[in-house]
C-alpha cells in the first residue's frame, strides 16, 4: 500500500467517523446522566429523513439541519418521557424508538415524495459543501504533513468539523464545569444530587435533549453531508456501532474519538478492499470487517481487555420518595 | 399495598395500551393521506376474510409465537433478550445444515433433526451473551444487540459456502423434496376439507402450540421453572435459597435462544425450502412486542402472536392494494412496544388511581350505611 492510498483510506475513514462520533457523543451525554440509550439509531435515522426531506423542499442544507435536530429532539423527549417521567424501562423505550423511526421515515417519505421510501437527490445547495482548510494548497509541498493536511484533514463538511470540535467541548463541559459534575453525579448517584437541592429530572432531561441535538447533527451529516439525500434505512446499524464505540471508549469523550475513528477505519478498509487474501487459499470476506466493531465490543464488555464499567445508576429510574 | 383487581392488571391495562397504539397508528395512516377505516377493512378482509388469509396469518403467527416465547422465558428470569433476531438467524443455519447434509428418509425424522439443530444453534448463539452476563457482568442487552449484528454478518459469510455452484443468489441449495413439511391445507385436504390452499402455514404451527404448553408447564409446573421465576423476582432471595444465579442465567438464555432458533423450522424449512439471507425479516424483534403484549404468559403470547400475524398479513395486503408502505407494521409494532412496555406506567397509574378512589368511595358509602 503506497502513501497516496493510505491517505485516501484515512480521508474516507475520517468521513465515515463523523456520524459515528456525533452519535457516540450523543449517547455519552445521555448515559453519563444515567439514561441508557439504545435508540441512537432511530434518532439518527429520523434526523437523516428530516434533513433530506426539508433540504429537498427548501434547497437549504441549514434548514435541513434545523429540521433534523427538531425531529431527533422529538424522539429524545419521548425517550425522556418514558424513562424519566413515567419511570419506564429505558431499554424497551429505545427499542420502540428505533422501530418508530424505521417505520415512520419510510411511510412519510413515500407519502411526500413517492420514491419508494427515499427522498429526492439533493442539488449542490441542499448539501453541506466540502470546506477547504486554509493553506491546504500551499502546505501540500511539505513532505508527509502537507499532503496529510490537504488530503485527510481538509475537504470535509462544516458538520464534520463541528463533530471534531465537540470532543474537547464535551470533555471541558463534563469534567471542568459545574453542570458536568452534576451530570456525571446524576448518573452515578442521583440521591446525592437530589439532596443538594438540584433537580434530577431537569438534569436528566437536559442530557437527553443534548443527546437529541447531537443525533440530529449526525443524521444531517449522513443525509446532507456524506450522501445526497435520505434513503430507506440509511443509518444501517451506525447507531449500534456508535453504542459499541461508546462502551469501547468507556464513556469518555477523547476515547470516543479514538474508538469511532477505529471503527470508521474498519469501514473504510472494508469499502476499499472487499476481500483481503490471506495466503493463496483463504480470503477474509468484507463481512468480517463489518462484524469486527461488534466483536471487539463484546470482548471489551467481557472484560478481557480492560473493563468497561457503565455509570452506576444507568438504566434505573429515579424515585424521589418511596 | 392496595392494588387494582387482577383482571384490570392483566387484561384492561394491556387492552387500553393497545387501543392507544392503534389510535396513533390510525393517525399515521390518516397523515399519509388514507382513510384509517378503509385501511382496517382491507386488513381484516385480507387477513381474516378468507381461509387463505387465515393461512398466512397463522403462518406469521407461528414465527411470532416462537420469538415471543423466547422473550417471555428470558423475562421471567429478569433478562431482556433482544437477541431473538440473531438467534433465529443462526437457528436457520442449523436447519439448513441438518437438512442439506443428512439424508433423511422421511420428513418427520427430518423435522425432528431440524428442530434439534435449530434449537441447538439458537441456544449456542444465546450462550455466549448468557455466560458473559453470568460470569463477567456484561449487560445482556448490549451483548445480544452485538450478537444480532454479528449473526447477520456471519450468515452473509457462511451462505457463500452453501451456495450451489453457478447460482448467483445468496442462498443455499434447495432442500430435498422428502424433507418438505406437510402444510395444514394438505392435512385438511386429507380429511376432505378445503382450507387455506397455497398458504405456507404448516405443521410447525402445531409445534408452536406445543411449545406454548411446554413453556407453561416448565415455568409454572416444574421445579426448574420455580427456580427461574424466583431468581427473576429476587436474585438475593434466590441465592439465599441455594439457587445458583450463574446456572439460572445460562439455563434461561439457553431455553430462550433455543425457542428463537426453532422459529426457523417454520420459515426456512416450512416455507422457503432453502436458506436465504435475512430470512428472519424482523420476526425476532416482533417477539418483543408479542411478549410485552401477552404479559409474558404463553397464552398471552399465543394470542398476541395471532394478533401480530393478522397485522403482518393485513399490512402486506394493504401494501399490495394501496400506496401505504408495508413499514406500517413496524410503526404499529413500535407503538405497541412503546405503550405496553416503556409507557406502561402512563396507562397504569391513572387506572390505579380510578380503581382506588372508586374503592374508597364504596368503603365510605358502606360505613355510612352501617353507621
Amino acid at each position: 500500500m503506497d502513501f497516496a492510498t493510505t491517505l485516501q483510506i484515512l480521508d474516507s475513514a475520517l468521513r465515515l467517523t463523523t456520524p459515528l462520533l456525533l452519535a457516540c457523543l450523543a449517547g455519552l451525554y445521555s448515559e453519563r446522566a444515567g439514561i441508557f440509550d439504545i435508540g441512537l439509531e432511530g434518532k439518527m435515522l429520523m434526523a437523516a429523513f428530516c434533513a433530506g426531506a426539508v433540504a429537498a423542499m427548501t434547497g437549504s442544507a441549514w434548514l435541513g439541519l434545523g429540521a433534523a435536530i427538531f425531529g431527533s429532539i422529538l424522539l429524545a423527549v419521548l425517550h425522556g418521557l418514558a424513562s424519566i417521567t413515567f419511570r419506564g424501562n429505558q431499554l424497551i423505550s429505545g427499542v420502540a424508538i428505533n422501530f418508530l423511526a424505521a417505520g415512520l421515515t419510510v411511510m412519510l417519505a413515500q407519502s411526500w415524495f413517492g420514491m419508494g421510501g427515499n427522498t429526492p437527490s439533493l442539488s449542490r445547495a441542499g448539501r453541506f459543501p466540502e470546506l477547504h482548510l486554509p493553506f491546504a494548497g500551499a502546505m501540500r509541498e511539505i513532505p508527509v504533513i502537507g499532503p496529510f493536511y490537504a488530503e485527510v484533514l481538509s475537504g470535509h463538511t462544516a458538520l464534520a468539523y463541528i463533530a471534531l470540535a465537540l470532543v474537547p467541548i464535551t470533555w471541558w463541559l463534563l469534567f471542568r464545569t459545574r453542570y458536568g459534575l452534576r451530570l456525571r453525579a446524576v448518573g452515578e448517584n442521583p440521591e446525592a444530587v437530589d439532596t443538594t437541592g438540584v433537580s434530577v429530572t431537569r438534569l436528566r432531561y437536559s442530557a437527553v435533549i443534548i443527546c437529541g441535538i447531537l443525533c440530529g447533527i449526525a443524521g444531517a451529516q449522513l443525509a446532507t453531508g456524506i450522501s445526497a439525500g435520505f434513503h430507506k434505512d440509511m443509518t444501517a446499524g451506525r447507531g449500534f456501532i456508535a453504542l459499541a464505540a461508546l462502551i469501547f471508549a468507556k464513556w469518555h469523550p477523547w476515547r470516543a474519538l479514538g474508538a469511532t475513528f477505529l471503527f470508521g477505519l474498519f469501514q473504510a478498509i472494508a469499502n476499499r478492499y472487499p476481500e483481503v487474501p490471506v495466503g493463496d487459499l483463504f480470503t477474509i470476506p468484507s463481512v468480517a470487517m463489518d462484524a469486527l466493531p461488534y466483536v471487539l465490543t463484546v470482548v471489551i464488555l467481557a472484560g478481557f481487555i480492560g473493563r468497561a464499567i457503565p455509570p452506576r445508576a444507568g438504566g434505573e429510574p429515579y424515585v424521589k420518595e418511596r | 399495598m392496595e392494588r387494582m383487581p387482577r383482571w384490570a392488571d392483566l387484561i384492561l391495562t394491556p387492552l387500553l395500551s393497545l387501543v392507544i397504539a392503534f389510535a396513533i397508528s390510525a393517525l399515521v395512516i390518516w397523515a399519509v393521506g388514507f382513510s384509517p377505516l378503509e385501511a382496517v377493512s382491507i386488513m381484516i378482509s385480507g387477513a381474516l376474510g378468507s381461509s387463505s388469509g387465515w393461512g398466512y396469518t397463522l403462518y406469521y403467527a407461528t414465527n411470532f409465537i416462537f420469538t415471543g416465547l423466547a422473550v417471555a422465558v428470558a423475562y421471567h428470569a429478569a433478562m431482556f433478550n433482544i437477541g431473538g433476531e440473531g438467534q433465529a438467524t443462526i437457528g436457520g443455519l442449523g436447519v439448513a445444515l441438518a437438512v442439506l447434509f443428512i439424508p433423511w428418509p422421511h420428513w418427520s425424522l427430518a423435522l425432528l433433526g431440524a428442530m434439534a439443530a435449530s434449537a441447538a444453534f439458537g441456544a449456542a448463539w444465546a450462550f455466549i451473551p448468557a455466560i458473559l452476563q453470568a460470569k463477567r457482568g456484561s449487560h445482556i442487552v448490549i451483548t445480544t444487540i452485538m450478537f444480532n449484528m454479528i449473526a447477520a454478518a456471519l450468515l452473509t459469510g457462511v451462505i457463500e459456502y452453501l451456495r450451489p455452484v453457478g447460482s448467483m443468489d445468496p442462498a443455499s441449495a434447495r432442500f430435498p423434496a422428502e424433507t418438505a413439511l406437510p402444510r395444514l391445507s394438505h392435512m385438511f385436504e386429507a380429511v376432505g376439507i378445503t382450507w387455506g390452499r397455497h398458504t405456507p402455514v404448516n405443521i410447525s404451527f402445531l409445534i408452536a402450540i406445543g411449545a406454548c404448553v411446554a413453556v407453561w408447564a416448565l415455568l409454572w409446573r416444574s421445579r426448574l421453572g420455580y427456580e427461574l421465576r424466583a431468581f427473576g423476582k429476587s436474585e438475593s432471595a434466590a441465592r439465599y435459597a441455594g439457587i445458583s444465579p450463574v446456572k439460572m442465567t445460562v439455563i434461561a438464555m439457553l431455553i430462550s435462544g433455543a425457542l428463537a432458533g426453532m422459529m426457523a423450522i417454520n420459515n426456512v424449512m416450512g416455507q422457503q425450502g432453502r436458506l436465504v439471507l435475512n430470512h428472519v425479516e424482523g420476526a425476532g424483534f416482533i417477539g418483543i412486542a408479542v411478549a410485552l403484549m401477552g404479559r409474558n404468559h404463553p397464552l398471552g403470547v399465543f394470542l398476541a402472536a395471532v394478533l401480530f400475524g393478522f397485522l403482518y398479513q393485513g399490512g402486506q395486503e394493504l401494501a399490495l392494494l394501496t400506496p401505504i408502505q408495508p413499514e406500517l407494521i413496524i410503526v404499529i409494532q413500535a407503538l405497541v412496544i412503546l405503550f405496553t412496555g416503556a409507557l406502561d406506567n402512563m396507562v397504569r397509574l391513572p387506572l390505579e388511581r380510578i380503581f382506588l378512589s372508586a374503592r374508597r368511595r364504596r368503603k365510605a358509602a358502606g360505613h355510612g350505611g352501617a353507621g
